[in-house]
């Protein structure tokens, strides 16, 4: 089994599992970092101080009447900070600011003995502020030449010669929005002073290795001197990837100074103003197509409004770039990014980091122009879909290009769409206030961290006495199964069944120097790790069992919790067994494993190479009617095709894919993003704060049929049992949901009539682009009926 | 402080409850750390666990109500079952998973689990609802409603980040019927515990629960400046994200006086502290516009605390009670001190979050008109199809005789500081034959109406374009078109 990607007998990876924690979360018994609190005597709690300004100096700072409140121990200030005083990797982003650079951004924090006296001393410290002059939206930052971070510049081949030589030319700007996670567990983090000085965190957190590091840093301690650990998330989606930190060395900060343990759990409305978001963009895009509809070229300048630090953006603007493609082959492209500077939260990772999208701008761009170019939208994206042979714009040749094609043709099948389409035009026919769309759309998305030095991983293994395993690694939980799939690799890698295989909490001091859980890369990397370190343990078990057995250990199996040779069975020892024997021939029964992709490189200033190890494919087709009086819409039918390689576990795949594409759905039409931008004195407040006033997705936005296909035969070779990451590329899958909800309203009015669409596609959008249809109609038929009276 | 006594889980315990502790955060103090808060305004249901409920006078009805919102104090005396609970009630097996957590479980229901021990007790409330009937009568099962009976409005205020919903429908329309021997089944043969009057006081706040209406209005005459809560859905919202702290909290909830469901002479009555959920199942469709507006409003979770005195004694410019109500041609009983009087809803409202309810008056009751107008439907205009709030929220209640619209009542809701009768648009269709001219001119009218504002809901241009389409639809949908019947 020297292959990553080949699979041994009864593997227990491909089996349908439940989550490993599914006993735990569906009897409340699953512990989340703010449960801990009541087992933490004498805890205290912390209360930022949010500025009520989008921009200004702090001039004065009196902590001194929250001390005056009882229950309040102390508050913590920029004077207070050992050692650097930031909360992120640029030393762009002051963790206790002296220029507040958002609505809501904190200014420094109050511990007490409860909530409540933390948020009665929040209350009592006396803030001035010299208000400054704040950009909020996009439109604002581009005017005002706001921008921060590189500017790179996606090319290959001529793109204003092709955008010439093109027979159809279109042109547009498309400005959408960004999405809050809105994980239902918002940030968490308890510290405490261990033994001896050394400062343990628990923080819900993707990334422990960054979280230690930045607490470490402000702390002004070393990394050995502070561990972090991660018992589970509830939700992460990359809100959890970079935004914990600070957060987490205020926790510490805490500790350090008063000797407590600290807990610092944002409450709903701190986490949503405070934290970042997905990036809203704006584009400006010139394209050309032949007149078979093929993309001949594209230029644009995309715009990604960061907030007020760089964050995550540059990568996520690299991301976007990356994927502006999406799956369609562009011969000749330049596309600028650049990320606008803005009084904002701070715009961070959120699952498809800028692939979204980018991938969104060309699909609006092909469902725009597709009623122009008098071709169907699902067979003008057809057409252009990707073919063996070619590459992208950034010189990747696209691997398995074939899949999407044949993922294309499947779906048609399965979805029966063009009875479907039919059915479509009889029902539009007949229902003056109600219209139905159908679409499909395609995905590709690359899989791995653009920067190559994060595709590593590490895991620590150890086999007991007993027989019984217990897993670390460096990837955390945050429900989408990762721990699941790492159960299941090492069951397999060691021939044993599941139930033999524990996993620990993840702690920086078993793995060090982790990646963040994120990119979807959690099981490639970690698997690979894990399944590195059983593979070690079990090449010297069968050393030892070889020497039982008296045959070469290349010809020992490890199948059941039973250890046995090639061929023949009359010789079969227990898994326990075997390891035991090791114990006393002193073989050690741990291994640190380790992961590191191949085949990767990536100029970031070229925005030339080969950034990813492979591409996740998939498509969907969805089925929406929308209401003429009002806009609202219900979603009807899904159906999708998803490639997850050979999946190591159908349930939690599944549960991705699905979970994604309603997210996803969620991003494009219901969750909607809105500030002040008056010049009122609230400017700059978000006033979509809460769970009332920004709505997720809830039952009423599942379609009422939903039929997801893991496409089949799908070994992905060079990857842990040749399966394929699946956190991120299926919430792309809802692109399809957008571009029905656009089929439906144009069939409000006269054919062809080309049909923008706001983003998020919300009633009140959907109802003002319907009318719009309704309008035109109205228009026609009037000028047929003056025409009618000329003749 | 006072301490408070629930039996959670099987178990009697027995300590402080702060008049501003949630009964969230006093389970989670306890050590059940399994309710989780999510947003803390009932809006997305992590922290819901069961409450036993009266259910006509000698059973007991498992309701799964949103945690984070009411008082503590107000389960004094009272019984709970949270996730933790639920699988070892009464006495199972510690590893024995609850057939609702068994389907959770097994069809990857949960992935982060901080939304489940929520699902989980608003599913297993609805799994032991006596009605839930399997097939449900011949034929399809209704919209939203699985071959079980399971409806799924049950869990509309509960939301999931995570796994998009599908499995965890699933699982709901997979649940079987309670086992003969299922603790908490057994347990609905007999009545809940009676609430009693409690106490409470700390940090310069008090909780009262009186013992009769009389003790309520002779506190409320002292003290005018008293909340008066029953669910305390809207209270619990206030004090966990706008941090109000109000200096004495009444609880209503438990008042015989205020929880009658009667028809009186032309009228039918309903109870001020009635909570949503019951005044559905007490109606059970004898108010059909009524019945349009119940799923629409908020999440089961929410009905199942929210009262329509409550609704109406915030006087809120986008409850959507009102609406419906001002179509009803509704009128309130208010009671103090001084005795009762009978005061039109339409004349109620006198502006923002205002009324002409006096110092020391309750809302005792809503009295409904009879006979109704045949002719109603209930549009509300929202981002979320499910549990959300109103951009805007229209309701019409017509009489059509001899093929005019004779009379009729529309209520609106979210368009002004109150809600508000269209008056000019009652007047544009009253009296006419419902044509498609007359349509137009009524729906005209009714852009004319309130006074739109733009906010994070909805612009104000749309609001005014609804107003405009819910006549359309009125007329097209629920009157006859005199051409097409020619």
């Amino acid at each position: 089994m020297k292959s990553l990607a080949e699979r041994p007998v009864n593997p227990t990876v491909g089996l349908t599992v439940p989550h490993e924690s599914a006993a735990l979360h569906v009897t409340g018994t699953a512990l989340y970092t703010d449960d801990l609190v009541g087992r933490m005597p004498g805890c205290l709690h912390a209360w930022p101080v949010q500025a009520p300004h989008a921009h200004a100096r702090v001039t004065a700072l009196r902590t001194e009447p929250a001390l005056a409140v009882p229950g309040v121990v102390r508050v913590l200030t920029a004077a207070d900070v050992p050692g650097t005083n930031d909360a992120g990797t640029k030393e762009d982003e002051p963790l206790f600011p002296a220029e507040v650079m958002y609505y809501g951004h904190a200014v420094c924090w109050v511990l007490g003995e409860t909530p409540e006296a933390a948020r009665l001393g929040a209350a009592a410290v006396e803030a001035e502020y010299e208000v400054l002059p704040s950009l909020l939206t996009l439109t604002e930052a581009i005017e005002a030449g706001s921008f921060q971070g590189h500017q790179p510049t996606l090319s290959r081949g001529e793109a204003a010669a092709a955008l010439e030589a093109a027979p159809r030319r279109f042109a547009g700007t498309f400005e959408f929005g960004g999405q809050e996670h809105f994980y239902l567990e918002t940030h968490a983090s308890l510290a405490y002073v261990d033994e001896a000085g050394q400062v343990f965190i628990h923080a819900s957190t993707q990334h422990p290795s960054e979280t230690q590091e930045i607490a470490a840093h402000v702390l002004g301690r070393s990394s050995s001197e502070v561990t972090v650990q991660c018992l589970r998330m509830g939700g992460g989606f990359g809100g959890k990837e970079m935004q914990p930190h600070g957060l987490a060395a205020v926790a510490a900060l805490g500790a350090v100074l008063t000797g407590r343990p600290v807990r610092l759990r944002l409450n709903r409305t701190q986490d949503m103003t405070m934290t970042g978001k997905r990036h809203p963009f704006h584009a400006e895009w010139e394209a050309g197509f032949d007149d078979e509809g093929r993309l001949r070229g594209l230029r644009a300048t995309i715009t990604s409004d960061g907030g007020w630090c760089l964050d995550l953006s540059e990568p996520v603007l690299a991301r976007a770039l990356c994927h502006i493609d999406n799956s369609y082959f562009i011969p000749d492209i330049e596309v600028r990014g650049r990320i606008a500077k803005t009084n904002k939260t701070s715009q961070t990772a959120f699952r498809g980091f800028g692939g979204p999208q980018g991938m969104l701008i060309i699909e609006d761009i092909l469902g725009r122009c597709a009623p122009a170019l008098g071709i169907d939208p699902t067979e003008l994206r057809r057409r252009n879909l990707y073919v063996p042979g070619q590459s992208t714009p950034y010189g990747q040749p696209v691997r398995h290009a074939e899949r999407l094609l044949d993922i294309w043709t499947r779906l048609s099948g399965l979805a029966d769409l063009e009875n479907r389409a039919a059915a479509v035009v009889r029902f539009n026919k007949v229902h003056e206030h109600t219209k139905r769309g159908l679409a499909m759309t395609p995905v590709k998305f690359g899989i791995s961290f653009n920067l190559t030095a994060f595709n590593q991983a590490g895991a620590l293994v150890h086999v007991y006495k007993d027989g019984s395993v217990l897993i670390n690694h460096g990837g955390t939980e945050m429900g989408q199964g990762l721990h699941t799939k790492m159960r299941q690799v090492a069951a397999t890698a060691l021939g044993i069944p599941l139930r033999g295989v524990r996993l620990a909490p993840t702690r920086t001091d078993k793995v060090p120097n982790t990646s963040a859980t994120a990119a979807s890369s959690g099981a490639d990397l970690n698997g690979g790790a894990v399944k590195n370190a059983c593979d070690q343990i079990r090449d010297r078990l069968a050393e030892v069992a070889a020497r039982r057995f008296n045959i070469h250990p290349d010809d020992v199996r490890f199948v059941d919790g039973r250890v046995t040779g090639i061929g023949f069975h009359d010789q079969d020892l227990a898994f326990a067994e075997v390891v035991n024997d090791a114990y006393f021939q002193r073989i050690p029964l741990f291994a640190a494993g380790y992961y590191r992709t191949e085949g990767l490189h990536w100029d970031a200033a070229r925005m030339q190479g080969e950034p990813f190890k492979y591409f996740s494919y998939g498509a969907a087709v969805s089925e929406v009617e929308v209401d003429g009086f009002t806009g609202a819409y219900r979603f009807l039918r899904t159906d999708i095709v998803h490639d997850v390689g050979d999946s190591l576990s159908p349930l939690v795949d599944l549960g991705q894919i699905e979970g994604a594409f309603v997210q996803g759905s969620g991003w494009l039409t219901l969750e909607e993003l809105r500030w002040d931008t008056s010049d009122g004195p609230d400017r700059g407040r978000l006033a979509t704060q809460a769970a009332s006033t920004y709505k997720l997705p809830s039952f009423s936005e599942m379609p009422d049929v939903l039929n997801v296909h893991l496409y089949e035969r799908a070994t992905e070779s060079g990857v842990v049992y040749g399966s394929k990451a699946v956190g991120e590329p299926p919430l792309m899958l809802a692109f399809s949901v957008r571009e029905a909800l656009r089929a439906a309203a144009a069939a409000f009015g006269p054919p062809d009539r080309p049909l923008e669409l706001a983003s998020p596609a919300t009633p009140e959008a959907v109802f003002w682009a319907l009318q719009g249809a309704r309008d035109a109609l109205k228009e026609t038929a009037e000028d047929a009926a003056a025409g009618a009276r000329r003749r | 402080m006072e301490p408070i006594d629930v039996t959670v889980n099987g178990l009697a315990r027995r300590s402080a409850a702060g008049p501003n502790t949630s009964l969230l955060d006093w389970l989670r103090g306890e050590g059940l750390t399994g309710a989780k808060e999510g947003c803390a305004e009932g809006e997305c249901g992590a922290c819901a666990v069961l409450v036993a409920r009266p259910d006509g006078p000698d059973r007991t009805r498992w309701t799964a109500v949103n945690s984070c919102l009411p008082p503590a104090p107000a389960f004094d005396g009272g019984e709970i079952v949270t996730s933790e609970g639920l699988g070892t009630a009464a006495g199972a097996a510690a590893e024995e998973l609850h057939p609702v957590q068994r389907e959770m479980a097994d069809r990857g229901g949960s992935q982060c689990g901080y939304c489940t021990p929520g699902f989980v007790c608003a599913m297993a409330a609805e799994y032991y609802r006596p009605e839930r009937r399997a097939g449900g009568g011949a034929g399809e099962p209704e919209p939203h409603h699985g071959p079980n009976g399971f409806d799924l409005h049950a869990l509309s205020g509960n939301l999931c980040r995570c796994t998009g919903y599908r499995p965890i429908r699933d699982a709901a329309y997979a649940l079987g019927d309670p086992a003969a021997d299922d603790p908490l089944a057994a347990r609905s043969a007999a009545a809940p515990p009676a609430a009693r009057p409690t106490h409470s006081a700390a940090g310069g706040s008090e909780f009262l629960r009186p013992a009769t209406l009389g003790e309520l209005l002779d506190r409320l005459e002292q003290q005018p400046d008293a909340l008066l809560i029953a669910g305390g859905t809207d209270l619990g919202v206030e004090r966990n994200l706008r941090h109000s702290r109000p200096p004495l909290i009444l609880g209503v909830d438990r008042l015989d006086e205020l929880r009658g469901l009667h028809e009186g002479a032309g009228f039918v009555e309903i109870g001020a502290a009635l909570t949503l959920s019951e005044i559905e199942r007490g109606l059970d469709g004898r108010i059909p516009l009524l019945g349009r507006l119940f799923p629409q409003f908020a999440s089961r979770l929410i009905r199942n605390s929210a009262t329509l005195g409550g609704n109406l004694g915030t006087a809120s410019p986008i409850g959507d009670a009102a609406p419906v109500l001002l179509a009803l041609d509704a009128t309130l009983v208010l009671a103090s001190k001084r005795g009762e009087r009978e005061v039109a809803l339409a004349d109620y409202f006198t502006g923002y979050r205002r009324s002409v309810r006096e110092p020391g008056e309750i809302i005792r009751a809503v009295r409904i008109p009879l006979p109704l107008a045949a002719r109603t439907a209930f549009h509300k205009v929202s981002k979320r199809r499910f549990d959300d709030i109103s951009s805007v929220a229209v309701a019409f209640a017509a009489r059509y005789d001899g093929g005019l619209v004779t009379d009729v009542r529309i209520g609106l809701g979210g368009v002004a500081a109150t809600p508000i009768r269209a008056r000019s648009a009652e007047e544009a269709l009253a009296g006419k034959e419902p044509t498609r001219e007359a349509a137009a001119a009524a729906a005209a009218a009714m852009a004319g109406e309130g006074t739109p504002l733009d906010d994070h809901r909805a612009s104000a241009r749309y609001r005014t374009a609804m107003l405009e389409q819910a006549m359309l639809r009125f007329c097209a949908e629920s009157l006859p078109d005199p051409e097409a019947a020619r």
